[in-house]
């Protein structure tokens, strides 16, 4: 993709609306969705206004809203990668799986004596690097669909992690890596930290370079791409290896969080929200445009809600419906026939009032 | 991945052909080895088989009804004195039962249960008693407290027996002091992760949780889960909040040697001795037998954990 004239680049078929600012114009399709999420943070005012308050405990923040960020951190890192690769019209189930896989990796490492708290995350990143690599070598050189070749990680990733772990939880003691988990910088949690990082890192390479036009482009039209001289096989390639990277340091906050790593349940399902979080951030699943902003958004409306759902003190059995009926409420905001039907209706109904208020002042 | 347990299932199987006649034989049909639960379950079998001198032929079913129905057939086949199954499911256990019942082998069904219209198809089930579980986490937590507690309740997957039975019977002692009452409760789902999660956002809505008692947690992983929270949020677990809970896992034993949790009540996974004690007397001639054997593991506390983690951990 090196060899690209800047001329074809101008002539992609998908141009991103607006100008390509590193942070996006706030227009409709970017209104919506944070309108739900400023929706969602309004329920919870009513409901306890102390959701708001934050202090300061041990020389750390502390409070609902930290919570929301700090605990939405191993989601918002598989959406960031999610994004990437649903962009390119694919879909990498086995993040999840990838994260317990990351987490059993470092570990055993730490239960083994590597001191080297470096050694430890590069061995977690390098591990989600391979399997993004794996996911990536089925479907972009043997074509295998995206969703089949994911589907081999994710079930039998997570096997790959309890064989590593030996089928126990392994605990470990070890300052530094906790650290990932539970420290703090100036009282921010690491974890947000991490998280603001890798979407800093990611966002400026696909905005501030022409790959995030690479990436539209090959979800958009893959062969039309590869004429123009967009190598799509390495496109797709990055991307898993991005996604693998994102699952990897999720699972390293996950473990680093609990102090040890449990191969049954790290990151179960997580794959699921954070493809949820992708398409409440608007992006189609068929590839083509996408925004890492806006998946963000999606993430923090999952977890803002889960949050909520504890607060509120419902009783857990209500607790998926709630959240399912949420997400539906959050998608048909953003859908444009709703909108439009939802206006006819409110018009309808001023209409109405404002005749029997006619009718009222005739009488 | 499930190979290994397969090896030392067949393995298993070969020695115990290869060893002499013994007093008596049985045949156990394990689900599996799903959980360092059900590991501990087999090994303790195991274990108490050879310390009676009992012959035992242990198969591994690998979470699959079908490889346990095979068992089963084969230890008929075999002229086994007596058959253990822990089943994977409920139902679908006549026709073996049958072919058990006309061969006169006596079948006694270990923790989970069956569905079978006649029951004197098998001997005896013997099993945990979750509602005890759940009353014994309750006495203890009252006679510490007085009475007077403020509890917060992390429950179980939604809709696992044990969760409701823990659930049930830990609210029935509770409900016999005025000044004692679960103020919020949320599932956990069984896991370290959501436990700490959860307690995070409880504490929160309870004004930081100074005003708390205790924590009740169906079980030890999200109890463990919780202590973090607990201590996150600058208070300490143990003291400032009790932690109660369930199963008996050796990182609980050792959040209690350090003073971090309170109790819990074992989920006993020595279900061999008794199984072998109602098979003997089954064999020597007594036919008084209990349909519903139900054992329940003792609670334990700060005094004895230390020791304990390290009888659990082998060091």
């Amino acid at each position: 993709m090196n060899n690209l004239p800047p001329a074809a680049a101008k002539e992609q078929p998908v141009s991103p609306a607006g100008p390509r600012g590193l942070l996006p114009p706030l227009n409709g399709r970017y209104l919506w969705p944070l309108l739900g999420l400023v929706l969602l943070l309004a329920i919870n005012l009513v409901l306890s206004p102390e959701f708001f308050q934050v202090k300061l405990v041990d020389g750390r923040l502390y409070g609902s809203l930290i919570d929301v960020l700090n605990r939405s951190a191993p989601v918002a890192l598989l959406a960031i990668g999610m994004t990437l690769v649903i962009a390119t019209g694919g879909i990498d189930l086995s993040v999840g799986a990838t994260m317990a896989i990351a987490g059993a990796v470092c570990a055993n490492m730490l239960v083994g004596g590597v001191d080297s708290i470096f050694l430890v995350v590069a061995g977690g990143m390098a591990i989600g690097i391979l399997i993004g690599a794996v996911n990536g070598s089925l479907v972009s050189f043997l074509g295998i669909q995206p969703i089949v070749a994911t589907l081999i990680l994710m079930v039998a990733g997570r096997g790959i992690a309890q064989l590593i772990n030996a089928g126990q939880i392994v605990t470990f003691q070890n300052e530094a890596f906790t650290f990932i988990g539970t420290g703090s910088v100036f009282g921010v949690p690491f974890p947000i930290l991490l998280v603001l990082m890798v979407f800093a890192a990611i966002q400026l390479l696909m905005r501030k370079t022409a790959l995030g036009l690479f990436v539209e482009s090959v979800g958009c039209n893959a062969g039309a791409s590869h004429y123009l001289g967009v190598n799509a096989r390495a496109v797709k390639m990055m991307v898993y290896c991005i996604a693998g990277l994102c699952a990897a340091l999720a699972g390293m906050i996950a473990a680093a969080d609990i102090q040890g790593s449990d191969a049954n349940n790290a990151g179960l399902w997580l794959e699921l929200d954070a493809i949820l979080a992708v398409v409440i951030g608007g992006a189609s699943l068929m590839g083509g445009r996408f925004s890492l902003v806006l998946s963000l958004v999606g993430v923090l409306i999952i977890q803002c809600l889960s949050t909520t759902i504890i607060m509120s003190g419902v009783p857990p059995k209500y607790n998926l419906v709630i959240k399912s009926l949420v997400v539906v409420f959050v998608l048909l905001l953003q859908s444009p026939r709703f909108q439009a039907q939802m206006g006819a209706l409110i018009a309808l109904a001023k209409s109405k009032s404002n005749k029997s208020v006619g009718e009222r002042a005739e009488a | 991945m499930r190979i290994p347990p397969l090896l030392t299932g067949a393995l298993a199987l070969a020695l115990s052909f290869a060893q002499p006649a013994a007093a008596i034989t049985v045949g156990f049909a394990q689900v599996g080895s799903e959980s360092g639960w059900r590991t501990s379950f087999s090994e303790s079998v195991k274990a108490e088989a050879k310390r009676r001198g009992i012959d035992l032929k242990f198969s591994d079913a690998q979470q699959k009804q079908e490889n346990q129905i095979k068992a089963v057939r084969s230890f008929v086949a075999q002229q086994v004195d007596a058959i253990m199954i822990a089943p994977v499911v409920e139902t679908g256990w006549r026709p073996v039962l049958r072919e058990a019942r006309r061969a006169d082998i006596p079948v006694v069904i270990l923790d989970r249960n069956i569905r079978v219209k006649d029951p004197s198809m098998y001997l005896t089930r013997i099993a945990s008693d979750f509602v005890e579980e759940g009353r014994r986490a309750a006495e203890w937590l009252m006679q510490e407290t007085g009475g007077n507690c403020d509890i917060l309740e992390l429950q179980g997957t939604v809709g696992a027996t044990a969760a409701i039975d823990r659930m049930k019977g830990f609210k029935e002692i509770i409900g016999e002091y005025p000044n004692a009452g679960i103020v919020r409760s949320q599932t956990g789902e069984f896991t370290r992760t959501k436990g700490k999660e959860v307690m995070e956002a409880m504490l929160k809505a309870e004004g930081g949780g100074e005003e708390l008692c205790a924590l009740w947690s169906h079980n030890d992983e999200m109890a463990i889960g919780a202590i973090q929270a607990i201590r996150e949020a600058g208070l300490k677990p143990g003291e400032d909040i009790l932690v109660v809970s369930v199963d008996g896992v050796p990182d609980y034993f050792k959040a209690m040697a350090e003073g971090t949790a309170n109790a819990t009540v074992e989920l006993t996974p020595h279900l061999g001795g008794p199984a072998f004690d109602v098979i003997d007397r089954y064999l020597g001639g007594d036919r008084d037998i209990d349909k519903q054997i139900t054992t329940t593991g003792d609670l334990y506390t700060q005094e004895t954990a230390a020791e304990e983690y390290r009888k659990r951990t082998g060091g």
